[in-house]
C-alpha cells in the first residue's frame, strides 16, 4: 500500500507549524508534539469518521478523539487546522492573548475539534469512557478515541479508569499511549518506571496491541486499522506506540529536553531546514 | 407574625434527591446516574432498579467518576454523580475544575452527607468546606437546600438548566417544610417569614433552625425576617439586600466553615451594596469530630441559641 501526497506531504509541513508556533511565543511543547505528528495525520486523514466542517459538541455518528495529554496542543491545533476545523491562519494566535488557542485546549473558547479541557493529565481516559457509554446508550456505532502520554500513566485516574472500561466492557473505544520514554525531569524509567506496560493492562483486562514505529505513517494507520479489528469482543484496547520524541529536527530527538522548551530564532532556523515546506507555511 | 411554612413531618434530604432522581428518570430519558459505591446511602436504588441502563457503578473511584460523567454529556446526558460532599468536592476538584465546569459539561454533582450532621463518621467525612470549593469555580451553580421537599424540587430543577451544579444535602432527617407543590427556581430566594427588627438568612438544615430562633424572638418581641437562600451561587442579592435595606443588620447561619460560605458571599455583597453589621453563625476554623448531629450542632455553635445570640449581637451594632 501506497500513502496518498495529501497524507504524506502533512508530515513535514505539520512539523514546521509545531515549530514556528511555540517558537513565536517562546513557550509550548515541541518534544511530544513532533513525536507524534504521525499519529495525528494517520487519525485525522485516514482513520476518524468524521466532519471537520460541521463539527457539533455531541458529534453524533462521528467518531470522536479526546487528547488527554493536551500539552501537545500545538500538534493537535496544527493537524485541526489543516484537515479543515478552523482557518490555518489562526495557528498565528497559539497561547496569544484572546486566542482560541489556548496553551492547552480547551472547549472554552469554541474551538472546534475540542470536546474536553485537557492539561491537568490523568483524566482524558475517564472523559473518553463517558463519550464511549453515551455512544452506546444512543445507539450510535461510531468510535471514541484517545491519546495519553507515556509519562501520564503515573497519575492514578488513568488505572480507574482502565480498571473501569474492561470491567464495564467498553469495547467501542480504542485508547492510544506515546510511548516516547521521556517526560519532563528526563526518562520516565528513571522518574517514575511503568514497569511492563503490556503486562499492566492486560491483567487490567484491555486487549493490547503495539505499534512498533509510531514515526512510520503507514505503520500507524496499519497499527491504528489492526485495532478497530479488535473492537467489539468486550474489552477496551490499548495501542501501545513507540515514537521518539523531538521526531524530525535532530537536536530534540535523544533527550527529554525539549518536552517543554521552545527553539531560539538559530535554533529554529535549524530545523526548519530539515522540515520540507510541503503545503506552504501558515 | 406571617408565617409562609408548615411543618408536617421529619425526613432527609438525601430522600428528596433520590425521590426527584427517580422521578426524572421517569420523564426525561436523557438523564443518567453515577455512583461510588454509595447507592444506598445517596437514595439511588429506586433509580438504579428502574433504569439499569442508565445507572453506572463505578466503584470507589471518584475522579473516574467526575470524567465518565464529564464525557457522557458528550451525546446530551444529562448526568448526576453521587457520593458524600467530601468525595464529591475536595477529592475530585481537578476533575471537576478542567473536566467539567472549565469544559461547560452538563453534569449535577450531587453531594450527600454534607457538615457536620453527618454525625458519628467524624471529620474525615464531614466536610465543611465544600461551598467555598465550589462557589470559587466559575461557571459552578451551588444549591443548598433546606428539606425533603426542596432537595426533591431542586434536584428535578437542576435538570433543567444547562451547565454545572453543585446540589448539596444532608443525612439526618429535619423537618419537612417546604410545601410540596412549591417550585424550585435556582438563584432566587425563599421568603419565610417577614419581620422588621433583624434579617436571618440561611441555608440548608440551619433554615428552620432560624425559623425555630425566630419563633423564640417573637416572644421577645423581636421581629425577625427569615430568608432561605438554597441558592448560593447564583446568590439573591436582591432578596438579600431588600430585606437587610429594611431591617439594618443580618445574621448569616450555615452548616459550613465560616470562611468561604454563605456568609462571606452575603458579606461581599453587603460591603460592596451595603455595608451593613453582620454576625455569622458558621463553623469557625475548625474541623468536625464524632458524635449525634444535635451534639455536633451544639458543640460546633450551630444551633438555635447560636442564632438568637449573633441576633442579640448584631441588633446592638445597628
Amino acid at each position: 500500500m501506497s500513502l496518498p501526497n495529501s497524507l504524506t506531504d502533512l508530515c513535514p509541513q505539520i512539523r514546521r507549524d509545531i515549530v514556528r508556533m511555540v517558537h513565536a511565543v517562546s513557550s509550548g511543547h515541541p518534544g511530544g508534539s513532533l513525536g507524534c505528528v504521525e499519529y495525528f495525520v494517520a487519525l485525522y486523514g485516514s482513520i476518524l469518521n468524521h466532519k471537520p466542517q460541521r463539527f457539533t459538541m455531541d458529534g453524533v455518528n462521528d467518531d470522536l478523539f479526546f487528547l488527554s495529554n493536551g500539552h501537545i496542543s500545538p500538534v493537535f491545533y496544527s493537524v485541526l487546522a489543516r484537515t479543515g476545523y478552523f482557518p490555518i491562519e489562526e495557528l498565528k494566535t497559539f497561547r496569544k492573548l484572546n486566542s482560541r488557542l489556548q496553551g492547552h485546549p480547551t472547549t472554552h473558547e469554541g474551538l472546534p475539534g475540542v470536546r474536553v479541557a485537557s492539561g491537568s493529565l490523568g483524566q482524558g481516559m475517564s472523559v473518553a469512557i463517558g463519550a464511549a457509554l453515551a455512544k452506546k446508550l444512543n445507539k450510535d456505532t461510531a468510535l471514541v478515541y484517545s491519546l495519553h502520554g507515556d509519562g501520564e500513566l503515573q497519575e492514578g485516574q488513568i488505572w480507574e479508569a482502565a480498571m473501569y472500561a474492561a470491567a464495564n466492557k467498553i469495547d467501542n473505544y480504542i485508547a492510544t499511549v506515546d510511548y516516547n520514554g521521556r517526560q519532563i525531569d528526563g526518562d520516565v524509567d528513571n522518574v517514575l518506571s511503568l514497569g511492563n506496560l503490556r503486562a499492566k493492562f492486560e491483567a487490567f483486562g484491555w486487549i493490547v496491541t503495539e505499534i512498533e514505529n509510531g514515526n512510520d505513517l503507514l505503520a500507524v494507520i496499519n497499527g491504528l486499522n489492526h485495532a478497530k479489528t479488535l473492537l467489539g469482543k468486550g474489552k477496551p484496547i490499548m495501542v501501545l506506540m513507540r515514537t521518539e520524541m523531538g521526531m524530525g529536527v535532530d537536536y530534540m530527538m535523544g533527550t527529554h529536553k525539549w518536552h517543554g522548551s521552545a527553539p531560539n530564532d538559530e535554533q529554529l532556523q535549524k530545523a526548519l531546514e530539515q522540515l520540507p515546506v510541503t503545503l506552504g507555511d501558515y | 407574625m406571617m408565617k409562609n411554612y408548615t411543618y408536617t413531618e421529619k425526613k432527609d434530604t438525601r430522600s428528596g434527591f433520590g425521590a426527584g432522581l427517580s422521578e426524572l428518570g421517569n420523564i426525561n430519558p436523557n438523564v443518567v446516574a453515577l455512583c461510588a459505591d454509595l447507592t444506598g446511602s445517596l437514595k439511588m436504588d429506586a433509580f438504579q432498579k428502574a433504569h439499569p441502563d442508565r445507572f453506572f457503578q463505578v466503584g470507589i473511584a471518584e475522579a473516574n467518576m467526575m470524567g465518565i460523567a464529564a464525557g457522557l454529556t458528550i451525546g446530551g446526558k444529562i448526568p448526576f454523580t453521587g457520593t458524600f460532599a467530601n468525595f464529591s468536592t475536595g477529592r475530585v476538584y481537578d476533575q471537576i475544575r478542567q473536566s467539567i465546569a472549565y469544559s461547560d459539561k452538563n453534569v449535577k454533582i450531587a453531594a450527600s452527607h454534607a457538615g457536620l450532621t453527618l454525625g458519628e463518621d467524624g471529620a474525615t467525612h464531614q466536610i465543611l468546606e465544600d461551598i467555598g470549593l465550589m462557589k470559587m469555580l466559575p461557571n459552578m451553580v451551588v444549591i443548598n437546600p433546606c428539606d425533603y421537599n426542596q432537595t426533591k424540587a431542586a434536584t428535578i430543577a437542576v435538570a433543567q438548566h444547562h451547565g454545572p451544579v453543585y446540589l448539596r444535602f444532608g443525612r439526618p432527617s429535619v423537618p419537612n417544610f417546604t410545601p410540596a407543590d412549591q417550585p424550585f427556581v435556582i438563584g432566587k430566594a425563599v421568603l419565610l417569614q417577614e419581620g422588621t427588627d433583624v434579617t436571618i438568612v440561611a441555608t440548608g438544615h440551619l433554615v428552620w433552625k432560624a425559623l425555630e430562633a425566630a419563633e423564640i424572638l417573637h416572644g421577645k418581641g423581636i421581629s425577625a425576617e427569615v430568608i432561605n437562600i438554597h441558592t448560593i451561587k447564583p446568590l439573591d442579592e436582591e432578596a438579600i439586600l431588600k430585606s437587610v435595606s429594611k431591617t439594618r443588620c443580618v445574621v448569616s447561619a450555615e452548616e459550613h466553615q465560616r470562611h468561604g460560605g454563605l456568609g462571606d458571599s452575603i458579606a461581599q455583597l453587603l460591603a460592596r451594596k451595603l455595608p451593613t453589621p453582620q454576625e455569622f453563625v458558621a463553623v469557625n476554623d475548625s474541623f468536625g469530630e464524632s458524635g449525634t448531629p444535635d451534639e455536633l450542632m451544639k458543640k460546633y455553635g450551630l444551633d438555635t441559641i447560636n442564632i438568637l445570640e449573633a441576633v442579640e449581637a448584631v441588633t446592638k451594632r445597628k
